[in-house]
């Protein structure tokens, strides 16, 4: 088990050092960052004088490495727009998101796992073609769009939900499931076509052959096992939540990183943008990490050798 | 008279497919009492699985179980309905499967899936199931019981799993097993010891056994009775020695002529086979099943349903127009007999 985590661990250090040289590469996407901060009407001396203020003078791995030891320890730069520490604005917007990312996956996951599984349960029956139309619906539709029916819906003509904003819980709940409406499709479809699996196998015939209760026969014995793959891919949608964020929060107003990182693009706050990228990078690996624990810990194949 | 354990009488199971109905089982009887190995031989497709399934109630959701009686120790398990059933199974009545690789459960120990077993059905703590596991354990020839319990199925070769497998079936002691080609999967070295084993955990524990196989040399070690099947049907039934001394349905003979026994196949004499493959068990069918791969078939064999008919020795029955004498001198003519 050590072993195991310990692999993990350093391939997950190894993404987070890629991401980072990329990260980094970003402040040279525009061409030359120092001509980029004077602006157009800057000397020549101007874009020196800034060149050699922040270190762009000096040579590109230098200027890596001293970026690396100063976001270890939390500073991640200046915003030229804000004229505020990046890391600020960072962690106050930061929990936020998270509480945004951790409704919307609850949300995808108690709707989806149930419904894989009774889809599973009773294949080809009104229910099994009630969850293939929600997962087809949830794939072709655009989350903006969904978003914006909510809005009109319950926001608007109901008047049930607040709009906009992250004042109270209230305020999460359309986003949350506009949100992790998308990603409820391709958990669904997973955990049936796993439980499908899992229940036409050798060893639910042994549970059942045992006389053991059908509710232990299929948490017990089902789930555990067809659950290991969903384990996975719920933390890669995790992430493309993360970045679907920056469209909800947007659209409902809610002062998170998603909305940061809108702004920021829009007003080319190269060092905002470039922290962003990284934190959030930073946790989808931080997640992918955990999910492999956590397959490791359900499925003994991978822990025991 | 022994104690009658399992009677079936006129089992049927058909299942329905895209071209009309499999009749995959059709009415079969046989009766199993305490101490007792029948053994059920014939080859793939035969319908053995699907028989043994069908006293379990573990068939398929779409296969349709039939029978005049289905009894299990004198109670009637063919209404029994589901939540009898599950007390039933495991409980009196245990079932080895033949694939020992996948038939346990890859995320579970061995001591959590064999514990489980017994308090299901019995109330007893954690430390008397472990207990008991670990007894069952040594039974069956594992060594180092205790540690194995923490063990999960993947660190365990297949003979072990096996093993693992009939340990768990005898957790609350049932008075029947059915073990269904329980050494398919296995290593040819393996399959004898586990096969002798199972005979005798059968005679200590006074269980009846229902082993389903199609290898009839193990047939011949450990079967008090056989029962032959062919194409959904049993056309021969009898005690060991009456059906593979005195083979009288010619499917029996022609089976009996493919496999070499000592000291009665003679030396450099080749090895028989029956031609022809097994007929198609869709739709209505009323004839006997063998005709077209028989060499003493003639007209009348496909006019209508044939019926089981008592041959010369008590007990033993077989399902042919032939009269018991003609068929007595054809196994001797095949050297068979």
């Amino acid at each position: 088990m050590l072993i195991y985590a310990l692999k993990r661990l350093s391939i997950a250090l190894l993404v987070a050092v890629t991401v980072s040289l990329l990260t980094f590469s970003m402040i040279y996407l525009s061409g030359d960052p120092a001509m980029a901060l004077a602006g157009e009407s800057a000397t020549q001396q101007d874009i020196e004088n800034i060149r050699r203020v922040y270190g762009y003078d000096q040579p590109i791995i230098v200027q890596y490495f001293n970026w690396l030891a100063n976001a270890l320890q939390g500073d991640l730069g200046h915003s030229h727009y804000l004229k505020t520490e990046v890391s600020n604005v960072i962690f106050a917007r930061l929990p936020v998101t998270m509480t945004l990312g951790a409704c919307a996956l609850g949300f995808a996951l108690c709707l989806s796992i149930p419904l894989g599984v009774l889809a599973a349960m009773r294949p080809n029956t009104l229910i099994d073609r009630f969850a293939l139309t929600l997962a087809v619906i949830g794939q072709a539709l655009p989350s903006f769009w969904f978003a914006l029916i909510m809005i009109f819906l319950f926001g608007v003509s109901l008047r049930w939900l607040p709009i906009t904003g992250s004042a109270s819980w209230m305020n999460f709940i359309m986003p949350s499931i506009a949100l992790g409406y998308y990603v409820t499709p391709a958990v669904m479809r997973l955990t049936r076509a796993g439980m499908i699996e899992v229940l036409s196998s050798d060893y639910i015939r042994t549970a059942r052959a045992k006389g053991l209760r059908p509710s232990v026969v299929l948490f017990k014995h089902a789930l555990r096992n067809a659950i290991i793959p969903v384990v996975s891919l719920a933390a890669v949608q995790f992430g493309f939540m993360l970045g679907g964020s920056i469209v909800i929060e947007t659209i409902f107003a809610i002062n998170g990183l998603g909305q940061l990182a809108w702004e920021s693009i829009l007003r080319a706050d190269l060092p905002m943008m470039q922290a962003i990228v990284l934190v959030l990078s930073c946790f989808y690996i931080v997640l992918t990490f955990l999910a492999d624990l956590l397959n490791a810990f359900l499925d003994p194949r991978i822990r025991v050798s | 008279m022994a104690e009658r354990i399992l009677e079936v009488e006129n089992l049927t199971v058909d299942i329905p497919v895209g071209g009309g109905m499999l009749h995959a089982v059709q009415g079969i009887s046989f009766h199993v009492d305490k101490g007792e190995t029948l053994c059920i031989v014939g080859e793939s497709g035969c319908g053995k699985s699907l028989t043994s399934l069908a006293v379990m109630d573990l068939l398929p959701k779409k296969a349709i179980r039939g029978a005049n009686k289905l009894e299990l120790g004198g109670e009637d398990i063919l209404n029994a309905g589901e939540r009898r059933m599950s007390d039933i199974r495991g409980n009196t009545m245990g079932m080895i499967f033949q694939e020992p690789m996948t038939s346990l459960n890859p995320a579970y120990t061995i001591g959590n899936q064999m514990e489980e077993a017994l308090k299901r059905h019995r109330n007893v703590s954690t430390r008397e199931a472990r207990d008991r596991a670990i007894y069952l354990l040594e039974k069956v020839g594992i060594t180092a019981a205790a540690s194995r319990l923490s063990q999960y199925p993947h660190q365990l070769s297949g003979g072990l799993r096996q093993r693992v497998m009939i340990a768990m079936t005898l957790m609350c002691g049932p008075n029947l097993i059915i073990a269904d080609e329980p050494t398919t999967a296995l290593d040819v070295t393996i399959q004898a010891q586990i096969l002798l084993l199972l005979a005798e955990l059968q005679r200590e524990f006074e269980m009846g056994l229902i082993l389903i196989t199609h290898d009839l040399g193990v047939v011949a070690r450990i079967a008090d009775r056989v029962a032959v099947m062919y194409a959904g049907q049993v056309v021969e039934q009898g005690t060991a020695d009456q059906v593979f001394n005195r083979p009288t349905h010619p499917y029996t003979q022609g089976l009996l002529d493919c496999i070499p026994i000592p000291g009665k196949t003679e030396r450099n004499k080749p090895l028989g086979s029956i031609p022809g493959i097994v007929p198609s068990l869709v739709g209505a069918f009323h004839a006997c099943h063998f005709a077209e791969r028989c060499q003493y078939a003639f007209a009348e064999c496909v006019k209508g349903d044939i019926d089981m008919r008592p041959a010369v020795e008590d007990g033993h029955e077989y399902r042919c127009l032939l009269d018991p004498e003609t068929c007595r001198a054809n196994a001797q003519k095949r050297g068979v007999a």
